[in-house]
């Protein structure tokens, strides 16, 4: 799902030597590449038996459980580092898993696609759902139960007291500052709790 | 596809080879102090072992039995059919933990009735020449004290190292204590369906079973074989308390059901001529209205299942083993605080356990994995969604066997590497 561009856009936004929490880790490919190019230690979360297998293949550390269960076996800010890299959007319990990301971590890396972006503006405008290489799924089909644009986070993070640190837009592995809303496929925000 | 098929009939090879089990044994003249205050002393331990130890001694696997396993673990014995070890499937040459890369060790436990010293060997404490056995004076034997004679055994085979301790159960539980009691000698640990302790659920099924045995009047106080007796009908009954807790419901529901007897049914059938309204409704026509014949076929199940099993174990074993069970705790030094007691282990850990296992929960997996998390251990945890109940850890499903594979082909790699 995540484009190797954008990973390696996320991947710098994680300090070398972190320890890190993946939810939703897929593959386990973030992890695997923060490990050999930054040092970084940790773990990943799945629900697939797929995904389950391929991380142990990687030699990558996963837990399989089902995120919308919470993160209870996680003690408070006992990572440097929780990434939530397109998951959010399948999380039912979205608003406290978002509290939850940077109460294990010390800062929260989220990112998901921004339904804001221009080409699926255009879409609704057409009055079609948007069928784009950054959701290729159609409106029946989707597994994004929560579609959301780069402007709603921010203001989730302020209803939930949470401070952002930065956001920006990513668009083919480039950062976009200006205009993200509607200028970025994907939308990142770095989350911590208020100091 | 040239190149792979030669590596692919190579495979096929070496894992249609029989793997061939042999069992040994080794006598160990010294005490083995016990948990219980008592000692062991001249005792046997029973081990099988496959594949081929490197020149480094580094890829030792031990793999530690169950309620009713023993040390035969994986291969066949020569000439024998149906002589396949109790982890055959997961254990041999190109099966997931493969001989052909490790050197895997079965050791039969102490109190076991199958090789191994027992309650039904001679007691060296007894007058000389009585010939007088263990029986219910055999000491009872912890989790930590099998681990210890586990220990004793590789020191004599010359292996400092495990490159991995392997069991499901109460396999696991032991496979949990020796990171506990011997971390250095642990580089990864695999536990599959188990607990950090058992619940007062668990520990009364274990009550249940050993009332039955104890009340038998074939038991004679645990002192049995001079009576020449075998309380096999509280055996039989603890098995068979044992088998419902090992299935699931969904699973016994679909392999039994309400399904009656073959011989009933056809007993019914033969009453009841065809086109008759007995013969349209066989559930109604055929029963037998008894109470204490065999007229379901899950009760023909159990009963067959309990006298097998009467058939072969020890009714002191069963005792010992599943007070083994009931004690082991090891967050009870701790303040029943798990994540403490784990801070001795420092080795990688998988853990897996299936959805339907009710006696050795996902829940209880899931509380090893929490304490390994605060002690930021290395660990890895599938949740297998399997439908056959605790059983599951033996049988074959292709997400469990995969995983496991997996992580012992990483392990293979640190082992050459």
């Amino acid at each position: 799902m995540t484009d190797l561009n954008t990973m390696h856009a996320l991947a710098q936004l994680v300090p070398p030597g972190s320890r890190v929490l993946d939810l939703g880790c897929g593959d386990g490919a973030m992890l695997a590449h923060l490990q050999q190019t930054r040092g970084c230690t940790g773990y990943g979360v799945e629900i697939d038996d797929a995904n389950v297998l391929a991380c142990v293949k990687r030699g990558v550390n996963v837990i399989q459980f089902n995120l919308d269960e919470g993160l209870a076996l996680f003690g408070d800010a006992s990572f440097d580092v929780v990434l939530q890299i397109d998951t959010l959007q399948h999380l039912r319990n979205a608003e406290v898993m978002l509290r939850e990301t940077v109460r294990v971590g010390r800062v929260g890396i989220v990112a998901f696609p921004n339904f804001a972006h221009w080409p699926n503006r255009l879409s609704i405008l057409k009055g079609r759902m948007p069928v784009t290489k950054r959701l290729p799924y159609q409106w029946y089909d989707t597994p994004n139960i929560r579609v959301g644009t780069h402007a709603d986070l921010a203001a989730l993070a302020a209803r939930n007291g949470l401070q952002v640190q930065d956001s920006f837009g990513l668009q083919g592995g480039h950062m976009v500052r200006v205009m993200p809303n509607l200028r970025a496929g994907t939308s990142v925000y770095k989350l911590t709790l208020p100091r | 596809m040239f190149l792979a098929l030669p590596g692919f009939l190579l495979g096929f090879g070496l894992s249609s080879t029989p793997l061939i089990a042999t069992p040994q044994s080794q006598h160990f003249v010294d005490p083995l102090p016990l948990q219980s205050g008592a000692s062991l002393r001249d005792y046997s331990l029973s081990f099988e072992t496959y594949g081929t130890l490197n020149a480094e001694r580094s890829n030792a696997v031990l793999v530690c039995h169950a309620l009713n396993a023993s040390h035969h673990v994986a291969g066949s014995y020569a000439g024998q059919a149906n002589s396949e070890g109790w982890w055959g499937n997961m254990i041999g040459p190109g099966k997931p933990v493969d001989t052909n890369r490790f050197f895997v060790i079965g050791v039969n436990n102490l109190g076991s009735c199958f090789g191994s010293t027992g309650p039904m060997h001679a007691n060296p404490d007894a007058p000389t020449g009585s010939g007088k056995v263990y029986g219910a004076d055999f000491p009872v034997v912890t989790v930590e004290d099998w681990v210890n004679a586990q220990a004793r055994l590789l020191d004599v085979l010359g292996i400092k190292t495990l490159a991995a301790i392997m069991g499901g159960s109460l396999g696991g539980m032991q496979a949990l204590s020796w990171t506990l009691q011997y971390p250095d000698r642990v580089r990864y640990a695999v536990v599959v369906a188990s607990a950090p302790n058992l619940t007062a659920e668990n520990i009364a099924f274990n009550e249940v079973a050993r009332r039955a045995i104890v009340t038998d009047p074939d038991f004679h106080g645990g002192h049995f074989y001079e009576h020449g007796t075998v309380p096999k009908r509280g055996l039989r009954i603890a098995r068979m308390i044992g088998h419902i807790t090992y299935l699931s419901d969904d699973v016994m529901n679909e392999k039994f059901g309400r399904q009656l007897r073959d011989a009933v049914v056809a007993q019914a059938g033969e009453l009841a001529p065809p086109g008759s309204a007995a013969h349209a409704v066989p559930s109604v026509g055929a029963y037998k209205y008894t109470t204490q014949d065999v007229e379901f076929q899950i009760e023909s199940y159990l009963r067959y299942q309990g006298d097998k099993f009467a058939e072969y174990f020890d009714a002191n074993t069963y005792l010992l083993i599943t007070r083994a069970l009931d004690y082991f705790d090891p967050a009870s030094a701790y303040g029943g605080d798990l994540s403490k007691a784990l801070a001795k282990a420092t080795c990688k850990f998988l853990l897996v356990s299936f959805t339907t296992d009710w006696r050795f929960s996902p829940k209880r997996s899931r509380e090893i994995v929490k304490a390994l998390l605060d002690n930021q251990r290395d660990v890895s945890y599938a949740e297998i969604d399997a439908p056959h109940g605790h059983d599951a850890f033996l049988l074959d499903d292709p997400r469990y066997m995969g995983v496991v594979r997996s992580y012992f082909d990483s392990i293979a790699q640190g082992v050459s590497a």
